[in-house]
Formats: C-alpha cells, structure tokens, sequence
C-alpha cells in the first residue's frame, strides 16, 4: 500500500515540476537582466526542495537514506549562496531530474494511480512501475563517490580542528592546575623545611611547627596531584577498563546509577577515555538538572560499534546549547567519528544514547 | 609480627621497610610484581601482608587481585593495601568476604606514623582500616542520606570513625570524650539505623560498612 502513496507523491511532484520548469528557464534566461537573479534563487531553493521530497520518497520505497548531495552555503549573503548553487553539479542534476519529473513521472504517477483503481491488475503493476521509476530518479539524484568524499574530509578537517583546540585547551587547564597547586605547595614545604633545618638547634618548637606543616603541604598537594590525574585518566580506567570505570563512576556519582554493562575485551584507550568522560558529564547533568534520585547506564558492543546509553527518570528538556555540557561531549566523541544522540522531552525521562565505531582488543594487556 | 610487602617502587619499599623495622616488625620478604607477591603471601602466611594496588607486570590493580587471591586460598589472611588513590568499588571487593582483617588506605596516611602503625597492628589483629576518603565517599551516598539524616552530627561523626574501623577507646582519645559517651552515641546509632547490636568491635565495623554500602 505504500506504493499508492508513492504513487500520488510522484504525480503531485510531477505537477509541480510542470509548473516549476518554466519558472527556472524563464528566470535562467533573465539573469542578464538583474531581475533574473532573485527569481533564479527561489526558483533554485524549490528545486531542492522538490527533488528532496523524491529523495524522501525514494528513500522510503527502496529503503536507502535519503542524504542531500549539495556543497555546503556559508550564509555570506543570498549571491554568494547562489554562486555556491550555481558551481554545485548537485544543482544540475536537480535540473535533469525536473526535466524527468515533467516528461515521465506526472504521467506515470498517473496511470499507476488509475490502475490501482483497476485492481487487481493494479496491485500487480503499479508497485512495479513505481519502484522502477524511483530506482531511476534516485540514480539520477545520487550523491556522487566524489561528493561523498568531499564532504567526508570536510567533516574530519572540522573534527581533527575541535580536537586539537581541546587537547590544547586540556593541556593549559593542566598546566595551570599543576602550577598554582601541588608545584606551589612543594615550594611552600621546601621553604618550611629549609627554615626548619636552620632553627633546628635555635627553637625546637618552631621547628616542630614548621615540620608539622610541610607533612600538611605534602597531604594536600598529594590530594591535588590526585585530583589532577583522576582529571586526566582516572586510575580505575587503567587497571579495569571501561565496565570498572563505569561501575566506579556510578558507585561515585551524587545519585542512583544502576550499570548494565557487557564488553568483551578492552576499547582503545581513548575510546576508554572518551565515554568514561561523556558518561561523568551525563551524570553530573542528570545530578544537578533533571531532579531525578537514580539513572542508569547500559553499555554494549556490536558490530564493531561501542554504543553507550544514558538515562534518567528526571523531568527531561535536556538540548545541547553550544559551549554547554552536551555539545562538549558531540565535540569529543566526533573525534572518534562517534555521534549523540538527544531524546529528552519536556517531562522526561531523558535518554542520551552515544555510538562510536571500536574495535575491542583481548582483555589484558 | 611478620609482614610480607608488595610494593614496586624501590623508595617507598625501602621507606616501608624502615620505618616497619623501626616499630619491632620483622618483615619476612619484600617483592616488586603480582605473581611473586601471591607466592610469599601463601607460603609465608605472614601476620599482615602490606600490598600497593597497582604492580608488575600488568601495572594495573594487580597487587589487588593477589591479595583477593591471597585471603581466597588463606581464608582470613590480613592483608593491608595501599594505593596512591582509594576506589569505592575496589573497597567493596576487599570487603566481599565479610571477613575482617582487611585494611585499604591512600599512601599519604603512612606519614602519620602513629596512626599508620596503630592500622596496621589493627588488620593484623582480624580488624579493618578504611581510609577516611571511603567513608566519606559512603556516607555522601544518596540512598544512605535517609536514615543517616536522623543522626546528630556526632553521632555521624562516631558513624564515620567506626566504620574507619576504629575501637571505642581510639574514638574516644580522637573526639576528646570518655569511652561511656562513644557507647551511647554507637547504641543510639545502631538503634537509628535498626542494626543489630554487637560486642565485638570488629563485626560491628563491618555491620556499618555493609549497611552504607548497600
């Protein structure tokens, strides 16, 4: 029956190609003149979205994802925008497909239309010929390998940026904590005990003060130093892996964690690192906004994909605002090529599912 | 008193050494990875064995798992691991036996040598020593802050010097009051908490750390 609907859809659009192509090559033909060029670009922004519609359609018939081939606009201003179009094939290959859309698809979302009324011979035909005519179109609108391509190094370029800027921006953030921390402390206890050694014979009770305080500079720069490295690579990831952290991580957190974790091996160490970290945000979210007492996290391999999920019985409206928690984490796991994934509704519960490509090793090291 | 350490840092087992000497232990045999660690455990059967967590070869919880091996195959060895950071869920496995003679503290707490000698006298003589950043980790759980909200803070402060593993009198010297109060702060607490009460200090550690760690 999904063809029926596929069926009218091709005819709709086919109709409103009818009406589009002669809007394109009149405004085409006008560019010379200037009134051309903003007719150009509507009537260029309803092709796409014309021929996205097939590509919906298409996608849902012949299950194939429905991905836009077009370069990406800057948003530098409608003409720069156009001149983008102008340059993309993707842009002609729309035009070709309009063409087709005008010359077969209107009638033959026609006839298979009237020969579903005509069953049975209908139900025999009509999926045939709708199938046919979208594999076609499809073929037509695919995303070429070298667009795939480009696109693809145009998100590792984006992703390799965000990490570097991350790692320097960790490194600084270390840098200074081990500076104004545990290094300061060392000095005030070298100071103490230096001065200690001096007034040794003179004040064997200042002495003991002053011994008595370095022990205390030691303790707390060993609490700092700890704190830091826990920051870094937290030793329980080390010695246990993933399922250890997470289990460390929820006995750790302010809340209810309830861990349902099965991996057989060890992730890469910075994947390790990664989804510990993304699971510690996550919860610490959950702890301080959703106003839930417990969550959970579930943890699987598969198909050399890690996917880790996230959930609270909170009050939900969890979204990832740039610069905040969540878009912290998209950043870090796209380094791995990994993806988040938000549903938290207004009312809960939020769930915040994580997938990232991994191929575990055998458990020890 | 017979120790076997297993520590792979030759400074700190140096120090460890010393300074156990020095208080009249007789340390039997001190070895640097996992496996060797295991071997002089069980044939020595020492009266403590003194364990850093992480060890060769794998430099992961390796002295860990040797002293859970250890008191598997020596049920009840006492055994006192140290490590540079405390992990609830490794406290949690040392405690899985309910058996006491067990002992988990940061390194830093060696530099109180008083109380570094007085713990591990305590593990060797079949009780507990947590460190305080356990406790503290217990007691801030939220499924524990129900009844625990009941308690006075010095009932909440005898809680956590119990759990440490503590006796009576050593609490008593530690908050400055006679042994008779810390009696009535621990009768008060564990008929708060609706635990059963026992004489012996040591299952009455345990009964606490089990019921905060629930």
């Amino acid at each position: 029956m999904a063809t029926l609907g596929a069926a009218w859809s091709i005819t709709v659009q086919g109709f409103l190609s009818i009406l589009l192509l002669p809007w394109l090559i009149v405004s085409a033909s006008l560019v010379v003149v200037w009134v051309g060029i903003p007719m150009l670009a509507v009537s260029l922004s309803l092709l796409r979205a014309l021929s996205m519609s097939q590509r919906r359609v298409a996608g849902r018939i012949l299950g194939i994802r429905p991905d836009p081939p077009y370069r990406r606009v800057d948003g530098q201003g409608p003409l720069a925008d156009l001149r983008v179009r102008l340059a993309d094939p993707a842009t002609y290959r729309d035009a070709l497909w309009l063409l087709i859309s005008v010359c077969i698809g209107f009638a033959l979302g026609i006839v298979a239309l009237v020969f579903y009324l005509v069953l049975p011979i209908g139900v025999l035909a009509s999926p045939t010929m709708v199938r046919t005519y979208l594999t076609f179109g499809s073929f037509v609108l695919r995303r070429t390998d070298t667009e795939a391509m480009a696109e693809r190094i145009d998100e590792l370029s984006t992703s390799r940026a965000e990490t570097v800027d991350t790692q320097a921006a960790e490194i600084r953030r270390i840098e200074r904590d081990l500076h104004d921390g545990a290094q300061a402390r060392l000095v005030a206890l070298s100071m103490n005990l230096g001065l200690a050694e001096q007034m040794m014979d003179k004040d064997p009770g200042l002495t003991r003060e002053l011994i008595a305080e370095s022990r205390q500079s030691a303790s707390v720069a060993l609490t700092d130093l700890r704190g830091l490295v826990r920051g870094i690579h937290p030793p329980v990831l080390a010695d246990r892996g993933l399922v250890g952290g997470l289990q460390a991580l929820a006995l750790a957190a302010p809340l209810e964690v309830d861990v349902d974790a099965v991996l057989l091996g060890r992730a890469p160490a910075p994947v390790e690192s990664a989804v510990y970290f993304a699971v510690a945000e996550v919860l610490t979210n959950a702890a301080k906004h959703s106003g839930s007492r417990s969550a959970w996290v579930w943890l699987r391999h598969s198909a050399d994909r890690l996917s880790v999920s996230v959930g609270d019985g909170g009050i939900g409206g969890a979204v990832a605002n740039p610069g905040g928690g969540l878009h912290g984490i998209e950043r870090r796991l796209a380094a791995f090529d990994g993806t988040v994934t938000v549903a938290s509704p207004i009312g809960g519960p939020t769930v915040i599912s994580m997938e990232l490509p991994c191929v575990l090793s055998s458990e020890k090291i | 008193m017979r120790v076997v350490i297993g520590e792979d840092l030759a400074l700190l087992r140096d120090g460890l050494i010393r300074l156990l000497r020095a208080h009249d232990f007789d340390v039997v045999e001190a070895v640097d990875n996992g496996p060797s660690l295991l071997r002089a455990l069980v044939s020595h059967r020492p009266d403590v064995g003194i364990v850093d967590v992480r060890l060769p070869p794998t430099f992961t919880d390796e002295g860990l798992r040797a002293a859970i091996e250890a008191r598997r195959q020596v049920p009840g060895l006492p055994i006192l691991v140290l490590s540079q950071y405390v992990e609830q869920l490794y406290a949690r496995e040392l405690l899985a036996g309910g058996q006491g003679g067990i002992g988990y503290l940061l390194k830093d707490r060696i530099s109180d040598l008083d109380q570094f000698v007085e713990a591990v006298r305590r593990v060797a003589g079949g009780g507990t020593a947590m460190d305080p950043e356990v406790i503290a980790q217990l007691l801030a759980r939220p499924r524990a802050a129900t009844p625990l909200a009941g308690l006075t803070p010095r009932e909440t402060e005898v809680l956590g010097l119990m759990a440490e593993g503590r006796s009576n009198a050593a609490i008593a010297g530690r908050m400055f009051i006679t042994e008779k109060a810390v009696g009535k702060h621990t009768a008060a607490i564990f008929s708060k908490l609706d635990l059963p009460v026992s004489e012996d200090d040591n299952r009455r550690v345990l009964a606490v750390i089990k019921y905060l760690d629930q």
